[in-house]
Formats: C-alpha cells, structure tokens, sequence
C-alpha cells in the first residue's frame, strides 16, 4: 500500500483539493462531452476551452479565482459564438475559429502582463497546462457550487437534448424550444470547460470534454450507461493522474511530474484500450 | 368517430420569396385513409407536410385536424421525417428512440417504468422491429429504421400520421415491406395516413386517396379518379398521358408548350 500510496497522499490538502476540484471537472466534462461529440462540437469545446485562457490569466492580474476568470470568459466566448450563429458547419466552424482566434490574443495580452506586471511567471504554463497541486482550498465551495449547476442543468434537460441530437425537427415536432435548448447545452460546455482548465488547464480541457465520452461510445449502446462509464472514465483517469503525479516525486527526487501528462495520457489510453461493443458485428446490411 | 373529416386543408397558399409554392391548396381526407401525396421533387410536398405541422411560418388558408386548428392539437399528429442523420456510434438503441416518442419532450431524468417498457415493447413488436430493438439507431439499415421512426411516430397513438418520403432510399424489398406494415397499422390503429412520395406505383396496393401536386396546385380524391389524363393534364396546364402498363401507372408528358421545353423540372420530374 504505501508503494502505491506515498506516505501522507491523503494526508496532503492540497492532495485532496485537486482530487475534489479534477473529479468535479472530470465528471461534469465527460457527462456534458457525450452530447458535445454526437453534435460534432468538439471544436467549438476545444476553442471554448482556449478562450477560456483569456480569462484565466487576467484573473492573475485582478487578484481573483481564476475559475470566474475562466468562467466568465468562456461564457462570453459562448454567447458570442451563438451570437455570430452557428447554423450552418461551415459557417460555425469559422465562427469558431475567429472567436478562438481573439481569444488566445487577448490570452496573449494578459499573460505579458503577468509576467511583467505581475511576475508571475508560473502563470502561463498554470493557466495553459493546469497547476492542480497549486489550487488553493478556498476555491472548492465554488467548484462545487458551478459543478452542481451544471449536472442540475443537464439532469433536467437530458431527454430534449437527446431528442434534439437525434433529429432538431423532430424536437420542434414535440414543442421543445431547440434553441434554448443547445444555449443551456453551451452553457453547460462553458462550465465544464472552464472546471477543466482549472485543472489540466485551458489547452489540455479537451482531453477531459473528448476522450472519455469518445471511449465510452465505443463500448455503450445506450445513453445513461455511456454517460455513467464517461464519467468513470474521466474520474479514474484524473484520481489516477494524481496519484501518479504524487509519487513521481518520489521517482526524480526533488521534481514531481506535471499532473496534466498523467490525465491526458491515460485518457488516451482508456480511449485506445477501450473494445468495440457487440453490435458492431450484427450489423444489419 | 368523429363526424369532422380527419385532416381539412382549405385554400392553403405557401410562398417563399415572392414565389407561390403552393396555391389555393384544398383538399379533406376522411378518417381511416390511406393517402398518397405524390408530386415532383420540389411540388411543395414537404411544404404542405410543414404547413399541417405548423411549421411553414407564413401561409393563408386554414388547416383543421377533425375540426380544429392543428397547434393546441398537435400532439394528434405522428410524423416520420425524411432521413435521419444518425451517427453510426450514437448510443441510442432502437428501443431507447422508441421511448423518446413517448417521453422526449419531458424535463428531468427518465424513470424505469414497467407501464413504459410494456408500450415501448408493444409498438416495437407492432412495427415487427423486436428483432433489432437492441442494435443502435444509427447502425441499422434503411428499412429498419424507417419502421423504428414509425414506431417513434406511433407510440403516443396519434390520430393522423404524416411521413416524408418513407420510400425515398429503400430498396425495393423494403419499400413493398414499408408500404404494408403502414396498411396493416393504419387499419389496426384506426389512424389517417397521409404519405409523401414522387413515385406513386410502391402505393397503388395500399393507397385509396391521392393528393397529386403539380405546379403549385392539388387534384385530389379516390386514386382511380385523379390519375387520369383529363384531370392531371389540367392541373399540369399541357397534355398528360396517363398509361396503365401491367398493373403499374406511367405519368408521361405529352406535347409540351415550346416555354417549358428547357425547364427541367417540367422535362424530368414527372413521375
């Protein structure tokens, strides 16, 4: 046990704020991903998530949680997405791209000023690559509170959103607002992203919005279930990567591994390791 | 049963972009019919499908599902949509869709019900689907899935069932198979079927009305009575031939005025 556990894992605060905050995050990604990957959002996840750097590092500058920094951002980056329409894949996709575009700028702006207002030169390789042993307590109770919102939103719309997925006429036929519908969708992609850029960081979110719910649907026929084994997958990736990440101190004395390289890496695996379902065989000609 | 026709569509004009698409549109289709609506590609079939739903924005005329107005009643109306764009890993099995039609449109997590998984098992053996219930939506070959949206359609026991272009992409074993399993429901689930098409021939077994589009305008009535070379060729505005080869109807244009020779839709769409 104590090879596995080095001594004083759980022991450690810091220990345990990053296995709260990066469950919190893993779990509400992978749920909110299985929908963003049937609607072929994963780009507009991934610049969400890049924007949301904007955000995050400005909140160096102010002095705040950088989860409202990162927060905030993406829900602007959201909003203007939507705003600047999202109708036809080509055009969203370009969208998406501009939006991205002005938001890594502005990232770029206020990490310059980071370092040299600020001196904090830790800032970008924290807001970009994530910093998990680094967050301080004090940011769980709001964590906490964004992720709930999110899995409440998503519990309550789970059946439109599906229907929606399926077919959007389909959903209009049966008096659902499809519209608001794919707002409150982004607006539960903007809270995952912004939980995850706090703790792989704003680049490497992806990885937790894309990989568990893409290796779930290889497995899992039904809905609920592949969200449930999502979840689980996000979750013992990122408690896995952070055990890993403690101990890896012990490997190169003196320097611990980044906890980012363990998360995404063993995302990746899940994705690769992960077997086809049974159906594929029986496949109807 | 009602004393009101199922579906009555008086006077309905559609435009788009100053373009009437469809104009003075009336036709009643008695409960219990099974209804061809056939036309060319761009007639304004699914227009008329839209309007009927409530979808199509700008129109004038009145639409009365058994004689009231279709949007507080919509939930009488089942309609099958003309293709879905299913991912192949969606994970959705045929009998999770299945459920959707009875609970899509509600808020908050599905509960497992037994009064729910009994419906859901009833309509998928009614539409004879039990074989692949448990496949996922997105894998299943044309045929199965139009039965499987059918079923989606059908699970809230509509009164009136629409379908756009059900035998658009099927093979022909599968469009003989569709065209009977919407007879055999129709008449056990005493529902209206109304059914978009451009080839009238797959419906001649089960259809006994026709609303046939052409240039905007409908003729419509018992199938025997509309496709005739009188009737279509004033609906088409030129001479119609209309020819009845071993059990099957070609629809053949005639002598065409010299101002429709080069317009496509005119030359190629006639089915």
């Amino acid at each position: 046990m104590s090879i596995l556990f080095a001594s004083g894992f759980f022991a450690d605060e810091s220990v345990r704020t990053a296995l709260v905050v990066g469950g919190s995050a893993a779990i509400v990604s992978a749920l909110i991903g299985v929908f963003t990957v049937l609607r072929g959002h994963a780009f507009a996840g991934h610049a969400l998530a890049d924007v949301s750097s904007a955000g995050g590092s400005a909140s160096f500058l102010l002095g705040v949680n950088p989860l409202l920094g990162f927060l905030g951002m993406a829900v602007l980056a959201a909003g203007a997405m939507e705003f600047l329409g999202n109708r036809r894949v080509r055009e969203r996709d370009l969208v998406t791209g501009i939006v991205l575009g002005a938001g890594l700028g502005l990232s770029a702006l206020f990490l310059y000023f980071d370092v040299t207002l600020r001196n904090t030169t830790g800032a970008a390789v924290a807001v970009m690559f994530g910093s998990m042993f680094a967050i301080p307590a004090s940011a769980v109770p709001l964590t906490l509170a964004v992720a709930l919102g999110g899995l409440a939103i998503l519990g309550l719309i789970y059946r439109p959103l599906l229907l929606s997925c399926v077919d959007p006429e389909l959903a209009e036929m049966r008096g659902i607002n499809v519209r608001l519908i794919g707002l409150l969708h982004l607006l539960v992609l903007s809270l995952a992203v912004a939980l995850s850029a706090m703790t792989v960081g704003a680049i490497l979110s992806t990885a937790l919005l894309v990989g568990p719910p893409a290796a779930a649907l290889k497995l899992s026929a039904r809905p609920g279930r592949a969200m449930c084994l999502a979840a689980a997958i996000g979750l013992a990736s990122t408690a896995l990567g952070i055990l890993l990440a403690y101990d890896s101190f012990y490997w190169t004395p003196g320097h611990g591994w980044p906890v980012s390289f363990f998360i995404v890496t063993l995302v990746c695996l899940a994705y690769l390791l992960m077997p086809r379902g049974a159906d594929r065989s029986r496949r109807a000609v | 049963m009602s004393i009101f026709p199922a579906l009555s569509v008086q006077s309905l004009s559609v435009a788009f972009a100053g373009q009437d698409v469809l104009k003075d549109v009336s036709f009643d289709l008695a409960a219990g019919s099974f209804c061809g609506l056939i036309g060319a590609n761009g007639s304004g079939k699914t227009t008329l499908l839209r309007s009927i739903l409530g979808f199509q924005g700008k129109q004038s005329g009145t639409i009365l599902l058994e004689g009231v107005p279709v949007a507080p009643n919509r939930r009488r109306i089942g309609y099958v949509p003309q293709k879905l764009a299913l991912d192949p890993d969606m994970p959705l099995r045929a009998r999770d869709f299945v459920a959707l039609g009875l609970d899509g449109h509600r808020l908050g997590l599905p509960l497992p019900s037994h009064a729910k998984s009994r419906a859901v098992d009833e309509m998928l053996a009614a539409v004879e689907a039990q074989d692949f219930a448990d496949q996922r939506v997105g894998r299943l070959s044309g045929g199965q899935q139009q039965r499987v949206m059918i079923a989606h359609a059908l699970i809230r026991r509509p009164h009136l069932l629409l379908l756009d272009e059900p035998l658009a992409n099927l093979d022909m074993r599968s469009i003989a198979e569709v065209v009977e399993l919407l007879r055999r429901l129709a008449r056990e689930q005493k529902i209206t079927v109304l059914l978009s098409a451009h080839d009238m021939n797959p419906l001649l077994p089960a259809m006994d009305r026709i609303v046939y589009l052409a240039n905007g305008k409908a003729a419509s009535g018992a199938t025997a009575d509309v496709v005739r070379t009188a009737v279509l060729s004033k609906l088409y505005g030129y001479h119609i031939d209309v020819i009845r080869v071993h059990g099957r109807v070609l629809v053949v244009a005639g002598e065409m005025p010299p101002g429709l020779a080069h317009d496509p839709v005119h030359v190629t769409a006639i089915p």
